[in-house]
């Protein structure tokens, strides 16, 4: 009828989306190329820079503010935690978004990238020392929420279980949707480790025989974005050691040569952790039978890693 | 001059955090500190004898990139910083607040008596 208003449903796609619907539902990205020698095994990644700010770690920190929204904990509150950039780079967006404050600790030795991004929606930095890595800024932030426990709402995304359920909950149940069930092998590398123990928990839930790996640098001290070597790290508390099959070691070097091959072979562009996180799904796919499908995550873009010096050989 | 060792490779300095040694340029510090302290070799250098990618060096804050990289001349009271890249960068402009990271090391160390 011409000139009536068509009501549409609160909830309709027609309205736009929030940013926070924004989040998750990443597509399942298939190689090719890099795995043309595998005949019968699939590797598939679910690409994590599709979510709006740019990396996973929008599935974590939505969760974990939805979480603290929700029990109250961050009302009139300035949301603290520490990170490497890119947890930090989801507050930020969310704080903004929702508006609320953040403050995050960040090793000094971030790119200016990150901390540009991090300043342009509206977070506060405090830079620690870049020597003591993600462990210092971890401490910092500990300091700081227990100086000032009224001022902030202390969010700690390797203890929060938030962390983790927003895998458990989103990022398992896509990829078992995605592959209809398919999945015989996740591979993730740890950080927080959130990525990990929620899709895996869930995933063998659904079938007990995927097998899980996690992956991890080679030595303490590496070049692969937001991982950690546990055996010489502060350990997460949310990390469970025993849903892992298996654990592959990735060196720094592995990864910047996966890197360039994804971009030269693939047209992919992904950061470090997501082509160490390749190296380990084809290192796995080397050891097993046919017919198997690797599953795969690249948390973020290589967008992020331009200041760095390998591209110097590239 | 000074050496700053970050904390993941203390392991290989018998937990010194600084390390005193004579003036040069940085590649010949660096020699001269894995050979002080072999087992830091293979966490510094590829196989190449390069600078492992990820590795920056700083000279009193200043990224030998930005300078002479390897053949940055090192003073006697400079002092020299290894940091692994987090997602590369130079800290120095971006820092905003944060102390040199000498500074840092000193302060911890005279906390620590």
């Amino acid at each position: 009828m011409q000139g009536a208003v068509r009501k549409i449903s609160p909830t309709s796609d027609a309205l736009g989306q929030a940013l926070l619907q924004l989040i998750g539902n990443t597509p399942l990205l298939r190689f090719h190329r890099v795995t043309r020698n595998l005949a019968g095994v699939e590797v598939l990644a679910k690409a994590e820079w599709k979510n709006p700010g740019g990396s996973v770690k929008d599935r974590a920190a939505a969760n974990i503010v939805t979480d603290a929204r929700r029990m109250g904990r961050l009302a009139g509150k300035t949301l603290l935690d520490s990170t490497s950039g890119n947890t930090g780079i989801s507050y930020a967006m969310l704080g903004s978004a929702e508006g609320f404050p953040v403050t995050l600790c960040i090793p000094a030795n971030v790119s200016t990238e990150r901390a540009r991004i991090i300043r342009a929606l509206g977070a506060e930095i405090v830079f620690t020392d870049p020597a003591d890595g993600s462990d210092g800024a971890l401490r910092r932030a500990h300091e700081l929420a227990a100086a000032e426990p009224q001022k902030y709402f202390y969010a700690d995304q390797y203890s929060n279980d938030a962390n983790w359920r927003a895998h458990y909950h989103g990022t398992a149940e896509e990829i078992w949707r995605q592959t209809e069930g398919r999945i015989t092998h996740f591979v993730a590398m740890l950080g927080t480790s959130g990525t990990f123990v929620g899709t895996a928990r869930r995933l063998k839930e659904l079938n007990p025989h995927i097998r899980c790996i996690s992956l991890q640098p080679d030595s303490p001290f590496h070049g692969i974005e937001g991982a950690k070597h546990m055996p010489t790290s502060i350990v997460p508390q949310i990390y469970d050691p025993a849903l892992a099959d298996a654990n592959f070691f990735i060196s720094t070097e592995e990864a910047h040569t996966m890197l360039k091959r994804l971009a030269r072979e693939e047209g992919v562009l992904v950061g470090i952790s997501a082509a160490a996180a390749m190296v380990g799904s084809l290192r796995l796919a080397e050891e097993i039978d046919d017919n198997s499908v690797i599953v795969t995550i690249c948390p973020d873009g290589a967008d992020r890693y331009l200041s760095e010096r390998f591209w110097e050989d590239f | 001059m000074k050496v700053f060792i970050p904390t993941p490779l203390r392991d290989y300095t018998e937990k010194e955090a600084v390390v005193e040694l004579s003036p040069g340029s940085v590649d010949e510090v660096l020699r001269e500190l894995t050979s002080r302290y072999p087992g830091l070799r293979k966490q510094l250098f590829a196989e190449d004898g390069r600078l492992r990618k990820f590795v920056n060096v700083y000279v009193n804050d200043e990224d030998i990139r930005h300078l002479e990289n390897e053949n940055t001349q090192v003073r006697y009271d400079d002092t020299l910083s290894i940091i692994p890249s987090v997602a590369g960068g130079c800290f120095k402009l971006e820092r905003n607040g944060c102390q040199p990271p000498g500074d840092v090391h000193l302060r911890q160390l005279s906390e620590a008596g």
